[in-house]
């Protein structure tokens, strides 16, 4: 079982959620964090990390001896990665979205691949729990394909935790798809409810059940709540604002360590998040 | 021309909350929101669109049932699995490469372009605004979010305007680059947490990367004091501007509810001074007039 946890508006809580979530289930868990351009899960679970590795894409390489200039390539790359300009054969491996186009069409089979660094990956554990994070590297502008090298650590004897990035473009999507439930958090107010319903929209597209969390859910309005009941979507839980709750999050300290009651609320989030998919 | 982008790396921190605080205090600008993916300044400055445009911003796979003979080789190109055992192309994973579409030898895959998403210039009564909405999951926001910069500049070079104000995307990934690029000055807003801080490091690095100044504010600085100490003290180390800090102040989110920025909730308060003294010192910061 795979659920992703998502919200289209930034900073209402996934993190919090997922990693609290993620140590109080006693079952097999792994919490996988596909926010691969902020990464924070980590700075919660403080695993111990014991494989750290670099991940490639492949991008283009050309041998010039070979290449007579015949342009295929230029022609058949949607991302102008790759060009022919007079005399010379122009790769812009930072634009390649690693379809392997141009190497299918050359005739001269001049073209091999060689690797982009996308960022890296790491894996460790705490107390059982499994943690896999990517760290999508400085300056790389695609994270999708880095997203699903993390997925692919996916154990289906596992329940899988998924940390979605925000928004709700090609990020978001290829951290929620195929995932069997899509756990929302949001705010009371106005931006938390406007972003909401474009993360609802994302869920329903890829035609996956969803349920919410509403975090703060005493410093806005009611609207939130009337929306989730207007659509059917299962209020799952909410979280108060409490200020130690804050402050514990901004030393890195999990809510159930703060508050150790919480605990039982992330169980029984998890027996109801069981029980909408079955 | 001048063009400040407000960005974060952390989502959440308050963005957009202080940009449309600093529209009230800056006087004669153009808005952008290049946050495309999860638009929400239109929710605080109520945009009365003057023109709607599509965009497009790629194209998608089609196969043609009546003359695909079914032979398997766009399944072994594609590099997304998007080709199903029956041989439609799920839209979701096509990446628009067009690969399947050269190579297929029966010139049976169609390949338009498609409508993903819509952006517009409207008036408001900070300025002019360019704003735009991505479809949901749909690619190319880096695209999108150059067309609104881009056409900021150019209603900012007709009216004989000198500034841009622009609300960023969350991240450091493709439309956080394409919002970055080439401004005059990032102004990143990050809150004292293990996260917020972390992830406004990453986003340094980021500006760094592509040879845009910073300058930083911390948000609810209240809430932790050593973090606030900390970032700080990293920003300072990276020579980028420390702009100010601003208390955990419910005005942003009771402003916000009302769809007003927090001066036009309340004149005088507290946290609006600060903010003054914070927009004050990044106009003197880039050489604002």
């Amino acid at each position: 079982m795979i659920i992703s946890i998502a919200s289209g508006k930034g900073g209402t809580g996934k993190t919090t959620v997922a990693t609290n979530l993620a140590l109080s289930i006693d079952s097999d868990v792994q919490l996988l964090d596909c926010d691969v351009e902020e990464p924070n899960a980590h700075l919660f679970i403080q695993p111990t990390f014991n494989k750290t590795e670099t991940i490639y894409t492949p991008v283009p390489e050309v041998d010039e001896k070979k290449c007579n200039l015949c342009g295929k390539c230029g022609e058949i790359c949607q991302f102008k990665a790759i060009v022919v300009i007079g005399d010379v054969v122009l790769p812009f491996p930072e634009l390649c979205h690693s379809c392997g186009g141009c190497m299918a069409v050359c005739p001269e089979d001049a073209i091999k691949e060689a690797g982009r660094e996308l960022g890296i990956i790491r894996r460790g554990q705490r107390n059982g729990l499994e943690f896999i994070d990517g760290e999508l590297r400085v300056g790389e502008a695609m994270s999708p394909p880095l997203i699903r090298e993390v997925r692919a650590f996916t154990r289906p004897d596992k329940f899988t935790i998924i940390d979605a990035p925000p928004g709700t473009s090609c990020p978001v999507i290829a951290a929620m798809k195929d995932t069997d439930f899509v756990l929302l958090v949001t705010e009371p107010t106005p931006f938390g409810l406007y972003d909401l319903k474009l993360a609802v929209g994302a869920a329903k597209l890829l035609n996956i059940p969803s349920g919410l969390v509403i975090n703060r859910s005493d410093i806005g309005d009611n609207k939130v709540n009337a929306y989730a009941k207007e659509i059917g979507l299962p209020i799952l839980m909410e979280i108060p604002f409490d200020r130690r709750i804050a402050e514990a999050y901004s030393k890195g300290e999990m809510i159930i360590e703060a508050i150790p009651e919480f605990k039982k609320k992330f169980l029984k989030l998890y027996q109801d998040i069981m029980d909408q998919v079955s | 021309m001048k063009e400040v982008v407000i960005i974060s790396g952390k989502g959440g921190t308050g963005k957009t909350s202080l940009m449309a605080a600093f529209a009230s205090l800056a006087g004669n600008m153009v808005l952008c929101d290049a946050d495309v993916d999860a638009a929400d300044l239109h929710l605080i400055t109520s945009p009365m669109v003057k023109e709607r445009h599509d965009f497009q911003g790629g194209h998608t796979a089609i196969i043609n049932q009546d003359k695909c003979t079914q032979c398997g080789i766009c399944q072994d190109l594609c590099r997304w699995n998007a080709v199903s055992d029956d041989f439609e192309i799920d839209f979701i994973e096509c990446e628009g490469c067009g690969v399947c579409v050269y190579l297929c030898p029966e010139k049976a895959i169609d390949f338009p372009l498609n409508t993903c998403g819509e952006w517009f210039i409207s008036d408001t009564s900070f300025g002019p605004m360019v704003h735009a909405r991505l479809g949901i999951a749909e690619e190319n926001s880096g695209k999108l979010v150059s067309i609104v910069r881009r056409k900021a500049r150019q209603l900012a070079e007709e009216k004989n305007i000198d500034l841009i104000l622009t609300d960023g995307p969350p991240g450091i990934g493709c439309p956080v680059i394409a919002a970055v690029g080439g401004a005059s000055g990032v102004l990143i807003v990050t809150e004292p947490s293990v996260s917020g801080k972390h992830d406004m490091e990453r986003v340094i690095q980021l500006a760094v990367h592509f040879n845009v100044p910073a300058m930083v504010c911390v948000n609810k600085f209240d809430l932790n004091l050593d973090q606030t100490h900390a970032i700080e003290e990293f920003a300072k180390e990276n020579n980028v501007s420390v702009l100010g800090r601003i208390p955990f102040d419910p005005i942003f989110t009771k402003a916000m509810i009302q769809g007003q920025t927090i001066f036009e909730y309340n004149k005088e308060s507290e946290t609006g001074q600060v903010v003054k003294q914070i927009w004050e010192k990044a106009g003197k910061t880039l050489g604002l007039k």
